[in-house]
């Protein structure tokens, strides 16, 4: 009996180790390559590591993309995006749970409904508004998707629901209005939710690729995911450089998850199922 | 002014408060999902004006093999990723929640691909794929198209595509398992069960609404798939039409074209295609995902 279990337990850590290998191997081969020289990743058989580690590559990928002003756009569009979707998110979850108000229901039932809709449906007439402006290649537009949420409403009003009723009532008995309430009192109670928002919305906006491409389509203004991926026609070729702009483009979201690591899962699992 | 009770009506706060979310959805969604209604029943170019063309756009797009193509290729990307994915993830949550050391250090590596831009995971997938000079072939000595094998390109997005999403699924299910009340196992061990029969008999069954709502979510972000294809097929790839997903047509047709009219049809049929299956998923959840625990 205790053998079988060993055994089993060897099974295990095999499998999660070699699973392992494969998630990250990618990203050693993506390091690896980036360091040769042209000609020695197309050599065959394959080196593992480069003969020298040289850095051409990073330094040409640096003059293809302005990275300063990518990582800048990237930062500034998920730093908005979050303070824009706490906020909007948080008065109007709160509301929905601890405030009585006419056609409550008839308002919810629209967010509701818009949260289940993909968004692919809206990015038309959404270029349309920003192009109106005259806002395209701008922050503004990069943020414009989303400034609201229906998704984070619905998430944050299932965090005031936790919260009993007499915790606002009390606050506002002593002398608290219904803003004060939310903001002193109840809202510094919603921090795991906020924090799993804030989450989510920041690796939303990172990773998403179409809005970016059609939005900001100078290079200037764009972001690192869209960026990156107009080095794909162009340089198809030039491995080395390809994998040092990935690198470059990659590092400071995988710096942020080292270090946030648990507070990354926590999120995603919190607010999964969207 | 007198305050108002707690508890009573107040249509003040209520509206000052929702406002900004209201206004911001009316003009973000209801207004561009009405707007992308209207569009598809005209000849609306990337500028200037437009006709009203009736259900002219929705009988091109279902006489178009373009279209057609594109609506099976989803469906295909769909069948390849999601079952097979989905049982992977299962497979790594179970594992994970094993008695095992570094449960933390496994967990967060299984989930890194979720926190890097597609565009970075398609670039090194598509160097390990290269045909001449990737580290796949020349290991294995193969000799595979992966990319431009027209036969072959949608197998290869969906192994990366798969590889990406495994570790957000196990987080998600694992959460699941972990809140089954270990009672029940110690009960299982105590009447002899073994193992495999825990897992069938109390995991599964337990799991079963996680297990729906990852199924629903991977098959919804699946049926919506065009990063991975805009990477790593592309324009210019002589196999882009056996790869092409209904929302890269879409894509392409919208803002390359700019044959907006046509594309609002498109998009539109792809959100009444994911809506019919969910709409059968959620008929057929009640078989068996369990709910009375």
């Amino acid at each position: 009996m205790r053998k079988k279990k060993n055994l089993s337990m060897a099974l295990a850590y095999i499998a999660l180790i070699l699973g392992s290998i494969i998630m990250i191997f990618p990203f050693l081969w993506m390091l690896l390559t980036s360091f040769k020289t042209n000609a020695e990743a197309l050599q065959i058989p394959p080196t593992f590591l480069p003969s020298v580690w040289n850095f051409d590559s990073f330094a040409k990928v640096m003059d293809l993309l302005p990275f300063g002003n990518l990582y800048l756009n990237t930062a500034l569009m998920i730093l908005l995006r979050v303070v824009c979707a706490v906020v909007t998110c948080s008065m109007a979850g709160y509301a929905f749970v601890k405030i009585n108000f006419k056609f409550k229901n008839f308002w919810f039932t629209l967010v509701i409904v818009q949260q289940m809709i993909p968004g692919q449906i809206f990015i038309i007439p959404q270029y349309q508004m920003i192009a109106k402006m005259g806002m395209t290649d701008t922050i503004f537009s990069l943020v414009f998707p989303g400034l609201v949420s229906a998704f984070g409403t619905f998430f944050l009003r299932q965090a005031y629901m936790g919260i009993p009723d007499e915790v606002a009532e009390a606050a506002y008995l002593d002398g608290c209005n219904r803003w004060q309430t939310f903001t002193k009192v109840l809202f510094p109670l919603t921090k795991p939710s906020v924090a799993a928002l804030s989450v989510f919305t920041a690796v939303f906006a990172y990773t998403d690729l179409m809005w970016p491409l059609v939005a900001n389509t100078n290079i200037n203004s764009t972001t690192l995911s869209a960026g990156l991926s107009s080095l794909n026609g162009q340089f198809s070729t030039n491995y080395p450089v390809l994998m040092a702009g990935s690198l470059l483009a990659m590092l400071p979201m995988v710096v942020l998850y080292l270090f946030f690591q648990k507070q990354f899962i926590e999120g995603v699992a919190m607010t999964g199922g969207k | 002014m007198k305050k108002k009770a707690w508890g009573n009506q107040d249509n003040a706060w209520g509206y000052m408060m929702i406002a900004p979310t209201i206004i911001g959805l009316l003009i973000l969604n209801v207004y561009p999902f009405i707007q992308t209604i209207f569009m598809s029943f005209t000849s609306a170019k990337a500028f200037g004006g437009y006709k009203f063309v009736g259900l002219k756009n929705y009988a091109s797009m279902f006489s178009s093999p373009e279209f057609l193509r594109a609506t099976w290729n989803t469906i295909l990307f769909c069948i390849l990723t999601v079952p097979v994915g989905v049982m992977l993830a299962l497979v790594v949550a179970i594992l994970l929640n094993a008695k095992i050391k570094g449960k933390v250090a496994f967990r967060a590596i299984f989930f890194l691909p979720m926190v890097v831009a597609p565009a970075a995971v398609a670039m090194v997938w598509k160097w390990m794929f290269n045909a001449e000079y990737g580290i796949i072939n020349t290991v294995f000595h193969l000799k595979v198209d992966w990319i431009t094998n027209p036969n072959i390109v949608i197998f290869t997005v969906a192994i990366v595509s798969i590889w990406s999403a495994i570790g957000y699924d196990a987080v998600l299910l694992l959460s699941g398992i972990q809140n089954i009340s270990k009672s029940y196992y110690e009960a299982a061990s105590l009447d002899g069960c073994t193992k495999l029969q825990q897992f069938w008999y109390i995991t599964l069954p337990m799991v079963s609404p996680t297990l729906f709502v990852v199924l629903i979510m991977r098959l919804m972000t699946s049926l919506k798939v065009y990063d991975m294809i805009y990477m790593m097929v592309g324009e210019g790839n002589p196999a882009l039409s056996k790869a092409q997903s209904l929302i890269y047509l879409f894509y392409r047709e919208s803002f390359i074209s700019g044959n907006k009219g046509y594309a609002s049809a498109i998009v539109i049929w792809t959100v009444l295609l994911i809506g019919i299956i969910s709409a059968v998923q959620f008929m057929g959840q009640k078989k068996w995902v369990n709910y009375d625990v």
